[in-house]
């Protein structure tokens, strides 16, 4: 697979490590009420789409950025690669 | 129709005219006790079990496609009980102990051949780290045995045993684990199944249950509606698919894992062996193939199909550990989907849906467990309470923190 990285051009998925699932970027509050339920799910439940999927790769073996890759899971097709800092800081993360 | 010699010798004086299917092509019911989704090796073995051990009628087992055209025709055929936690060793060395009464109970060749399987050491802690392992597994009832140098010289005198980087330090084997042919472990659950009375219906997809106030009626199929009082899942790879039609997630990942097969060779290899250092293990086929895997690609994937780095990752080890095989030509190489759980075991339990069990999360574990996984989910079905040597799979151990982690790498389903 070659993943098209925002900054560097196409590079070979070989170069990343794969995390996972890109909701992980939505850290639960721990100071809710429902803190231990958001945290389970968070942590360990998936939605392991057949199809396309918004996914986390590390570029480790390179400039060690991180992007929010969108990935189909049946045919490994590459539809959309953004850096990960942006979605997050679009969904309110500053950090 | 009983197999034995004397029925093969008379069919080849006759000119095999007499063998009929092993199983039958039935019309589906409208209604079933039990309806198990997924005809592999654990959904057949379920029906086999209920039918037989557990005395249940009207069992259907659903499959999409043929029966055995997933993970249990694409591993790479090892059985094995050398597991260290509690969890999991009582649960396997049932599993092996099934497998050595496996033929005689199905009537059916599986071609089970205790070859023995052995763990290559390289290092004083994985020393230490294995010969715990052994001291688990023997307290539970399995065998393991340490080897030193001289020994697995004797035994694999072909290993690269001063490599510079990975030398070999020892060796823990298991002499009952080996190989089985895998195919026949599914046709022999079948058949032993359908001649109890269960109804295997193929080409037949489960596209939705039927769910009314918390509780499951039956499934919507490809060939009409089907009612059940209990619907079992057993569809390892596709189990993120299936229950999301029940609305559930679930604490797996679906993930590629590649196997590999060389051209046909004279009998090199005894057992079964795996590398230490990296992730290799090979055994030889009763064809003289040799049939190898290492790691997962490591991305969610629901294509039965891996990529490059993988290959050339697994034949690496191949060469580091047994540089011969790099004589030896591929054959074919393929990709199963694995359900990669988030503590690397499976999950066996009741869903918050009354009526709908589920029965999955294998990871790459998956065969060497069909005998027991279908013994204790056919407990579960029939007596809606865990089997004893299953009741740490339950779902909500990841809520409760009772993880089963042979590996300890925590919630990331590509590394167990």
């Amino acid at each position: 697979m070659i993943i098209n990285h925002p900054l560097l051009g196409p590079r070979d998925s070989a170069e990343f490590v794969y995390l996972g699932d890109a909701s992980l970027i939505e850290r639960p509050d721990p100071a809710a009420e429902t803190a231990l339920a958001d945290f389970v799910d968070y942590a360990y439940m998936r939605e392991n789409p057949a199809g396309s999927l918004r996914e986390l790769w590390f570029h480790e073996a390179g400039d060690r950025s991180w992007l929010v890759v969108t990935r189909n899971t049946m045919t490994h097709d590459i539809s959309d690669v953004q850096m990960a800092r942006d979605v997050a800081r679009k969904i309110g993360r500053s950090k | 129709m009983r197999y034995s010699g004397f029925k093969v010798i008379k069919e080849a004086l006759t000119g095999h005219k007499g063998w009929k299917p092993a199983w039958r092509d039935p019309e589906p019911q409208s209604h079933y006790d039990i309806v198990i989704i997924g005809g592999g090796g654990h959904g057949l073995a379920t029906a086999h079990y209920l039918a037989k051990i557990y005395g249940e009628k009207k069992i259907a087992v659903l499959e999409k496609g043929w029966i055995g055209g997933g993970n249990v025709g694409r591993n790479t055929t090892i059985v094995r009980s050398n597991y260290l936690l509690d969890g999991n060793e009582p649960f396997y060395e049932m599993s092996l102990k099934l497998w050595e009464g496996l033929e005689q109970d199905l009537n059916y060749n599986a071609m089970i051949s205790q070859r023995g399987i052995m763990n290559l050491i390289h290092s004083d802690a994985q020393r230490d780290a294995f010969v715990r392992r052994g001291n688990a597994m023997m307290l539970n009832g399995a065998d393991a045995e340490y080897l030193d140098l001289d020994q697995i010289k004797k035994e694999y005198p072909f290993l690269n045993f001063d490599d510079a980087r990975f030398p070999i330090k020892g060796g823990l084997a298991q002499r009952r684990g080996g190989t089985v042919r895998h195919d026949a472990v599914a046709w022999g659950y079948a058949r032993s199944a359908d001649s109890h009375g269960v109804d295997i219906i193929q080409n037949c997809e489960v596209t939705g249950f039927r769910i009314e106030n918390g509780k499951c009626l039956g499934v919507e199929t490809s060939r009409g509606y089907i009612g059940a009082s209990k619907v079992g899942c057993a569809v390892a790879g596709s189990s993120g698919r299936l229950m999301a039609k029940a609305n559930m997630r679930l604490p797996i990942e679906s993930h590629v894992l590649q196997a590999f097969v060389s051209e046909g060779l004279k009998p090199v290899l005894p057992g079964v062996i795996t590398f230490g250092a990296g992730h290799f293990y090979v055994s030889q086929s009763d064809k003289g193939g040799l049939v190898f895997g290492g790691d997962l690609d490591g991305y969610n994937s629901y294509a039965q199909r891996g990529n490059l780095p993988v290959v050339e990752d697994v034949c690496e080890g191949g060469m580091a550990i047994m540089p011969m095989i790099g004589r030896a030509r591929l054959l074919r190489m393929w990709g199963g989907i694995m359900d990669m759980s988030m503590d690397g075991s499976p999950i066996i339990d009741r869903t918050h849906i009354d009526g709908l069990y589920f029965n999955g999360g294998w990871c790459y574990g998956g065969f060497k467990a069909t005998p027991a996984s279908g013994m204790v989910f056919a407990h579960l079905l029939a007596k809606d309470e865990p089997h004893e040597t299953a009741t740490a799979y339950r779902f909500d151990r990841f809520k409760t923190g009772h993880m089963i982690d042979e590996k300890g790498m925590g919630n990331q389903p590509n590394l167990h």
